[in-house]
């Protein structure tokens, strides 16, 4: 069954590929397999390039190479004056995509947003189990869940969420890819067949991209969508080509088999730079990767002892061999690209000396303590294991016996959030959207103890601003809350900040028009090749 | 025969529970909560924990667990994977032809060059041939595969350009994949230049699969022609004035043949193993590389099934070699 | 010579040796390989460098003879800028270590499991020997690996699950030995004189199996480095800063194109070191094996 529609989808292209000569490729190779192909579900960002990026749109969406927020699906949107609803009036004239699959019948409609976010908020709705093992992580974890008491259907083209509390925040939730809106006609069809699986398998949206086909673990074939509303793009068809290994990459990039590459290896970068075939583009990445002490344990409990510590790590010497130029010295939890970022807190002083004579002072001596090191690689450390190793040469140098540990990530996770956790937690942070709570709360606040917030800091001061950060509406008076918290945080040192990471881009020199985003998605918006 | 055959896969059943309870209690073993990686940095509420872990069916006793296991079995229920949510034996089925793929094309590769090397080496014991020729043996018998890869990639792919980095065919090429057979489906397309394009993403692969099969096949050939030269019956068909050709053609090659097949079909179970670091090193999407990522991304379903499943078709490869061997060997008598 | 020494016919180890020493590939084997344990031994005294400090002002230096080497690191350095040459010495430890565990671990539980196989035979030997079928059933490193990933990975897990992937082959071999002798005059001689069923398995029928073991054991010694290795490659073996060879190459991945030294390095020690086992290995199997020696 699967393999004859395969067939005349391929089929269909074949003979459109025949018939123009010219066609435009894009072939972008991706650094993993996605896990699926309906967004809500999952939390990869590799999942999330190929389906919600793709093929999908949100009501509201992040303006390219910003975290500033545009219209999407809805045109526009109002809280009402007492924080209780959000209205949104949809865009009238959008068309779902044609597939081999599906046919849809009507444009996108307030009946489609409903199903797209009831399906994971309502735990009756036909759709909440469709497959087995699906959870709506981040319906859950951005309080949507719990915030969002019904989605009224004011008319064909407004939709009401109705809120169980005031809350500004769940607005910043709407543009992330578990927003993405999917057809209700579609699924309904789906749901009559008894196929309910393949919506995760054969997309059906309204963005910039049609999903053609998927050769498990090697490549995923999209073309253009000609009626997509915010008008057909300049390529032909999009190619994901998965490849894992970054050198494979790298050597694809340069024979010409990928367009554009996510992720390269550090140690390349100045050579891809070299090429004069390639255009390599570099912005700082919206992450921050942190050395976490256990600030409820002796000696971590002295802030004193925590910034001696610090001082005896060589910042420099690790964001330059770790990250090797794609990292820059990390001062605050939040990263330079945020807007309530504090550009006046003081940089990092390495003095192994000063260290010595402060941790000697505070009577720590002989101190033996452990550094987890996380077992895999994230965009906020290329490196754990490097990194530690050099922390740990760093604390030996001022007479402090650190030894490395590492688990399995899953139990690294559990583990390092622990109450009772011993020694100190290499670990990092992606923000999910722009606001800064994303950081500074979820990751120092008092009630992140116990789980997300690592050094199980609870600061009386720094908490009551980001709760108060929180229920404001006015943006100025938040900017000054969370400088003020920033200052604290730095004062109290209950992390090492190690580095924000840079995401490098490189690409073949014809490629234009391509925009990097601040959070980390891969878009081809706009995206031609000359 | 056909007694012999049955008797055979009724063998395979006792041994094929024992194979379930290894594989259940392999996963029961593993340390860590996959549950809890589904959400990464981000965490998990307690309920939702709770929630996840009884639509897995992880929150019955073992024992149940294992019967639910063994029941699916019957249905050729695999289970389902964490990360993609979909039947294991699905996800098997979509990989499993690019693995058997580059190992028939690494099994021929060697055979045919093993073989060949082998009895020139034992015709012309001592002479330079013999001497490069095991020399080359022990080498690749020794080369851990793996950096062996990387240099071939280095020296072919990034210096020369003559080979693709990786994958299974080049990206411009698109038509059904029928068989999952790349070259099959390649020549079946009618595609201009995609039969040669999965022909040259084939090559590397197959020649650092066959490596140690290849070094492996030579020297056990060699000794067995040696052997089999040496034989009373060889000394005969000599005296009787057979030409040194027809000597070693007719008699000595049938009967070296006998333990070479063994050797093959036991190289088999050897090539599923460097499956896993050819396929993750060229980044070609068979079952070795899917397992690895199963086993680091802990997703319980797929190790277990993916290990039965692996093991079951190396059963079923040693079982053709026995039947095989006894086509080769007309003294086996099955009874 | 003593006495003693002449009254006996001559020794089985030294007809061996002869025939041992009679191949040419087998001596260099035999001399690469002393050189090795020599160098594992007093890698600490002559390594240039402690394999663990990082030269923080000179990371990927190329070898000496290369364009900006230094003769303060003749091979080179690796990304955080320890000595190449360093490492690969006192690795040299660990892949030696890991050979010896690994066979004497495999070595004493396949020889106890094929004994009680071969020489208890019935019921037992039938589980026994399917417990052994179905672990072949698994690609050995794969089956290391999810040993090793219930274990958690360290090298010393690492090398209890390959020696857990060696023992169907010792088991096997044992138990097939044991079968072909069991039957033989001198056993039954020695039961009837009422000698103990412990005695009969370890004093009178193991001696007379123990050559294919020794040459069982060789090759397990050499696969057990390569395994390893590829544990280690992949992540799942000794972790670093552990100079182990595997583990220096998965870290050395990244600079394939742009430090191959780092890459080319350890895998050159690996390979080297298993010729040499192995060369070892032929030499022995010849010098055993009656049916190849030369007349």
């Amino acid at each position: 069954m699967k393999r004859t529609q395969l067939f005349t989808t391929t089929a269909v292209l074949t003979l459109g590929l025949a018939a123009a000569a010219q066609a435009q490729t894009l072939v972008y190779c991706l650094e993993g397999s996605p896990e699926g192909f309906d967004p809500a579900p999952y939390t990869a960002g590799t999942t999330f390039d190929a389906s919600s990026h793709a093929v999908y749109d949100q009501l509201i969406e992040f303006a390219p190479g910003s975290t500033d927020t545009v219209p999407g699906l809805a045109e526009s949107w109002e809280v009402a004056d007492d924080g209780l609803s959000i209205t949104f009036h949809l865009r009238e004239g959008v068309k779902f995509q044609t597939t081999s699959y599906f046919t849809p019948t009507r444009d996108m409609n307030a009946d489609d947003v409903i199903f797209s976010f009831m399906r994971q908020l309502d735990k009756d709705h036909p759709w909440y189990a469709y497959a087995p093992g699906i959870s709506w992580e981040y319906a859950d974890s951005t309080g949507m869940t719990s915030g969002v008491s019904e989605i009224v259907r004011v008319d064909d083209h407004t939709v009401r969420f109705e809120l169980t509390r005031p809350d500004v925040t769940l607005l910043s939730a709407i543009p992330m890819d578990f927003g993405s809106i999917m057809s209700k006609e579609y699924a309904d069809q789906l749901e009559a067949a008894g196929t309910m699986e393949r919506l995760n398998t054969h997309p059906v949206g309204t963005g910039p991209f049609t999903f053609l086909d998927y050769q498990q673990d090697a490549v995923i074939r999209y073309e253009t969508f000609q009626d997509y509303w915010n008008g057909a793009q300049p390529i032909d068809n999009l190619v994901m080509a998965i490849t894992i290994d970054p050198g494979v990459r790298q050597q694809k990039l340069i024979a010409g088999e990928c367009d554009i590459i996510p992720y390269p290896n550090p140690s390349d970068i100045a050579s891809l730079q070299e090429n004069s075939d390639l255009t390599v583009m570099q912005q700082e990445g919206f992450n921050v990767g942190y050395l976490a002490y256990n600030t409820l344990q002796p000696p971590f409990d002295n802030a004193a002892v925590r910034r001696a510590l610090n001082m005896a790590i060589n910042q420099d010497a690790i964001v330059d061999a770790v990250f090797q130029g794609t990292g820059r010295a990390a001062v605050s939890p939040l990263p330079p690209t945020s807007w309530a970022f504090n550009a006046d807190l003081p940089a990092h002083v390495y003095d192994p000396e000063a260290a010595r004579a402060a941790l000697e002072a505070e009577g720590v001596t002989g101190l033996s303590m452990k550094i987890w090191a996380m077992p895999v690689q994230r965009p906020y450390n290329p490196n754990a294991r490097r990194m530690a190793e050099m922390i740990q040469a760093d604390f030996a140098a001022v007479g402090v016996d650190a030894e490395i540990v590492s688990m399995e990530w899953g139990e690294y996770l559990a583990q390092s959030g622990e109450i009772d956790r011993d020694g100190a937690v290499l670990l990092g942070w992606t923000g999910d959207n722009a606001d800064p709570d994303n950081f500074l709360g979820v990751l120092l606040g008092c009630d992140g103890v116990g789980s997300n917030n690592r050094a199980q800091w609870c600061d009386e001061d720094f908490d009551n601003l980001i709760q108060e950060a929180r229920v404001t509406a006015d943006e100025s008076a938040r900017l000054e809350m969370y400088l003020q918290a920033q200052e604290i945080f730095a004062e109290e040192a209950p992390w090492f900040t190690v580095a924000n990471s840079v995401v490098t881009m490189p690409m073949r020199a014809n490629v234009t028009g391509y925009v990097q985003d601040p959070l980390g998605m891969h878009r081809f918006l706009g995206v031609s090749k000359d | 025969m056909l007694r012999f055959t049955l008797n055979r896969l009724l063998l395979m059943i006792p041994t094929f529970i024992g194979l379930t309870l290894i594989a259940f209690v392999f996963i029961r073993l593993l340390p860590g909560d996959p549950v809890l990686l589904l959400a990464g940095e981000r965490g998990m509420s307690a309920e939702r924990h709770a929630e996840l872990l009884a639509q897995f069916g992880f929150d019955q006793p073992y024992w149940r667990q294992y019967l639910d296991y063994l029941t699916g079995l019957m249905q050729a229920d695999f289970g389902i994977s964490f990360s993609t949510k979909r039947p294991v034996l699905e996800e098997f089925m979509a990989r499993f032809p690019a693995t058997l793929e580059l190992s028939i094309c690494a099994i021929i590769l060697a055979s045919v060059l093993g073989i060949t090397a082998g009895i020139i080496a034992a015709v012309k014991r001592g002479s330079w041939f013999d001497q490069i020729t095991m020399g080359g043996a022990l080498v690749g018998y020794s080369m851990p595969i793996f950096w062996w890869a990387l240099l071939l990639i280095i020296l072919f792919s990034a210096k020369l350009g003559w080979t693709p980095v990786s994958g299974r065919l080049g990206l411009m090429y698109f038509f059904p994949h029928k068989t999952g057979f790349m070259l099959v489906d390649s020549l079946m397309s009618g595609e201009k230049g995609a039969f040669a394009s999965a022909v040259r993403h084939l090559i590397l692969p197959t020649v650092v699969l066959a490596t140690i099969p290849l070094a492996v096949i030579a020297r056990q050939t060699r000794s067995a022609m040696l052997e089999v030269l040496g034989e009373v019956y060889m000394m005969t068909a000599r005296s009787k004035g057979l030409s040194p050709a027809r000597v070693v053609g007719l008699h000595a090659l049938r009967n070296a043949l006998i333990p070479v097949v063994t050797t093959i079909g036991l190289q088999v179970s050897v090539m599923m193993g460097g499956a896993i670091l050819t396929e993750t090193i060229f980044s070609w999407p068979g079952i070795g590389k899917w397992m690895i990522d199963a086993i680091t991304r802990r997703d319980y379903q797929v190790v277990q099934g993916g290990l039965l499943l692996i093991a079951l078709f190396v059963m079923i490869v040693n079982l053709i070699v026995d039947l095989l061997y006894g086509l080769v060997n007309p003294r086996v008598r099955y009874d | 010579m003593s006495v003693a020494d002449t009254e006996k016919p001559i020794s089985p180890l030294v007809e061996n040796w002869h025939y041992f020493t009679h191949s040419r590939g087998a001596l260099v084997g035999l001399i690469v390989f002393m050189f090795m344990v020599v160098v594992a031994l007093i890698s600490p005294w002559i390594a240039p460098h402690d394999p663990a400090v990082q030269y923080r002002d000179a990371f990927l230096v190329p070898p000496v003879w290369e364009d900006g080497g230094q003769w303060k690191f003749i091979l080179g350095t690796d990304s955080v800028g320890r000595d190449l040459l360093s490492r690969i010495m006192v690795g040299a430890r660990y892949s030696l270590l890991i050979g010896l565990v690994v066979v004497a671990m495999s070595l004493t539980s396949g020889i106890v499991v094929g004994l009680i196989a071969g020489f208890v035979g019935g019921r037992t030997d039938t589980i026994i020997m399917r417990i052994m079928d179905i672990l072949l059933a698994f690609p050995s490193l794969l089956l290391a690996l999810v040993l090793v990933a219930i274990l958690g990975p360290s090298l010393f897990n690492a090398m209890i699950a390959i020696a857990v992937t060696n023992l169907p082959h010792f088991s096997r071999l044992t138990r097939g030995e044991v079968m072909g002798q069991k039957g033989l005059d001198y056993v039954t001689a020695t039961r009837v004189a009422g000698a103990s069923r412990l005695r009969l398995m370890f004093r009178t029928i193991l001696p007379n199996c123990l050559a294919p073991l020794i040459v069982q054991g060789t090759l397990a010694f050499s696969n057990a480095i390569l395994d390893a290795a590829a544990l280690g490659f992949l992540g799942m073996g000794a972790q670093p800063p552990t100079p182990e060879w595997g583990t220096m190459l998965a870290d050395a991945r990244e600079y394939i194109t742009s430090a191959w030294w780092v890459v080319t390095m350890p895998g050159l020690a690996i390979l080297v070191t298993v010729i040499a086992i192995n060369l070892i290995g032929d030499g022995l199997r010849d010098a055993l094996d009656p049916k190849l020696k030369r007349s």
